[in-house]
């Protein structure tokens, strides 16, 4: 998908988030939406996959560490035809393979990891990416981490991991939005100089905007370039981005909106005019 | 005949683990720190690409594990057994058995027979740990013969994760050469209708001895070995209570939550009849040299027969 599309295809995919948080009365739409600009540049001008053979051994594989941000995976996923759009409105319902938290055992399309405890998705994408190594594939792995994640000491056990390892076929992308649930991440446990952190662990860093589409693609391309050492981008997000009553506000970690608010929502996010 | 010859558990388990990677190209080994200890080092020394040491990391050694499995490899994990079923369980818990990932855990260094160092390292919970895990498949070798078999079995079996319990000490050769594993199964070593004696790991060695003590006394003891503990063989469990109407359990771990608990748990559906528990109760390890701890804490075959006379006599 050419660059300037991606702008309409992340406002739709954001109306879906809305969608299914609405009707599931449940759900985390601030992280969801602020990822959605990176996770369109990702999945529809970098991740080499195959909607029609999910299984394909040679796809790239993406990790959904913060597992709760799901709704703007599931959203993606059903876009690119993994699965049915109407399975999306079943989200966290009983029974429903769209789970709260995306898990291998629904046996839905496309997923790759039962993420949602935080500081785990780290560990098993580098061991998703040292497969690769040993099986004789040559594909990528890309691993979403959250604030949250950033917090738990298992992520760094993996970054240094990755790092010794010399894991270049990794690639971790950092939702930093600066937000968790108690509050902002400086007041609850300051994450302190972020970038800086994951240089020292010997990783290639690109600190990015979050919302800027041409830093983001640059990003992405430099990240698969780069030999030698893990990447990780940086994308400094808004939570809640793209519906006015949740930017920036910790708050909107999770919830529903109710019916007005589910309707401002949509109006804020409406197709924008030709 | 069983040999009884003192052998290594985990130098069984290394140059079967070895063995098996000249087989089979999936199969990788992962440690933190503990290759030597653990003997995959061998396996690492023959195939260095497949060899894999994480440092003292061990929640990230299991998600790495879990990510191997998922993507077309067949990892054995092996560190020790506190650091295998204590430190990472959440991981093991979130990353491993719910998502049905087909890791070997081998965890070595179990029980109070790591000897000296202490407490912190004498893991008594890792059965009970384990066995809670939906999935999770959990065997605990009773000598160096089985735990070969047991190894070579690890490295066929996809069909979900499994934790096997091996040790620091040499444990006395009780099964034969031509000893063949059947997972799922225990099996009766000695047969006997007065009381039944069930074990698992060393604890099978000593209901052995104990069973001879007995005998001299005119007692038939059965001994069984309850290698697997999970899925627990039901079955045979049952069929034993219903043959000899008592039941000792010996294990080298707490009493609650492991093999006892798990027999009792069968028995009080199936058949009840009175079971006794013998194994840590309730305690910590301590340092000491690895057969003084197993006297001290009273795991010991006077003990078990001991408390065999002292339930025959309806105490």
């Amino acid at each position: 998908m050419d660059l300037d599309q991606l702008p309409a295809k992340a406002r739709q995919l954001r109306r879906d988030i809305i969608e299914m948080v609405y009707r599931a009365r449940s759900g985390h739409p601030g992280g969801a939406l602020g990822m959605a600009d990176f996770m369109t540049v990702l999945w529809y001008r970098h991740l080499r996959h195959d909607p029609a053979n999910p299984r394909w051994e040679d796809r790239d594989r993406f990790i959904l560490s913060n597992g709760h941000t799901c709704p703007i995976l599931y959203a993606i996923l059903a876009d690119r035809g993994y699965f049915d759009r109407e399975l999306l409105w079943t989200f966290r319902r009983l029974g429903s393979p769209v789970q709260g938290h995306p898990s291998v055992r629904s046996d839905l399309p496309g997923i790759e990891y039962s993420g949602g405890s935080l500081g785990n998705g780290l560990s098993y994408a580098l061991g998703t990416a040292l497969a690769a190594r040993v099986t004789g594939r040559n594909y990528r792995v890309y691993c979403s981490v959250s604030d949250g994640d950033c917090q738990e000491g298992q992520t760094w056990e993996a970054a240094m991991a990755a790092a010794h390892h010399a894991v270049d076929n990794l690639t971790a992308v950092v939702d930093y939005n600066r937000c968790q649930i108690d509050g902002p991440s400086d007041q609850v446990m300051s994450l302190g100089d972020l970038p800086a952190k994951w240089r020292a662990f010997g990783w290639h860093v690109l600190d990015v905007d979050g919302h800027d589409y041409q830093a983001l693609d640059e990003a992405f391309r430099a990240a698969a370039a780069h030999r030698g050492a893990p990447s990780v981008i940086v994308a400094r997000t808004v939570i809640g981005k793209g519906v006015s009553y949740m930017e920036g506000d910790y708050r909107w970690h999770h919830g529903f909106p109710d019916e007005e608010r589910y309707r401002q929502a949509l109006a804020e996010l409406a197709e924008a005019p030709a | 005949m069983p040999s009884l010859e003192m052998r290594s558990l985990r130098e069984a388990y290394g140059r079967a683990l070895a063995e098996c990677g000249a087989q089979d190209p999936r199969i990788v080994a992962l440690t933190a720190d503990l290759g030597d200890s653990t003997r995959v080092a061998e396996f690492g020394r023959r195939f260095p690409d497949r060899y894999f040491n994480f440092g003292v990391a061990e929640a990230n050694l299991m998600g790495v594990a879990a990510g191997m499995a998922m993507n077309g490899l067949k990892p054995f994990v092996s560190t020790f057994a506190v650091f295998a079923a204590g430190k990472p369980w959440e991981q093991i818990r979130q990353t491993i058995a719910y998502q049905r990932a087909p890791v070997r855990i081998v965890a070595t260094h179990a029980g109070l027979t790591v000897g000296e160092d202490g407490a912190s390292h004498q893991m008594l919970e890792d059965i009970n740990n384990m066995r809670v895990l939906p999935g999770m498949a959990v065997v605990v070798p009773a000598d160096a013969v089985e735990a070969d078999r047991v190894t070579r079995w690890a490295a066929s079996y996809d069909e979900g994760p499994v934790y096997v319990r091996l040790s620091r000490a040499n444990f006395p050769t009780i099964l034969d050469e031509d000893y063949r594993f059947t997972f799922g199964r225990a099996r009766v070593l000695r047969d006997g209708g007065d009381i039944t004696l069930m074990a698992c790991g060393l604890m099978v060695s000593v209901c052995l001895q104990a069973a001879d003590l007995l005998a001299a006394d005119g007692i038939a003891a059965q001994v069984v070995n309850v290698s697997t503990i999970k899925p627990i063989d039901r079955e045979t469990i049952a069929g034993c209570a219903a043959r000899t109407g008592r039941v000792i359990t010996v294990e080298e771990h707490q009493i609650c939550g492991g093999l006892g608990s798990a027999v009792c748990e069968v028995l009080a559906e199936t058949c009840p009849v009175p079971v006794r528990r013998i194994g840590v109760d309730d305690q910590w390890g301590q340092s000491g040299e690895a057969m003084a701890l197993v006297a001290h804490y009273r795991l010991t075959p006077e003990r078990v027969a001991a408390e065999a006379r002292s339930l025959l006599a309806g105490g």
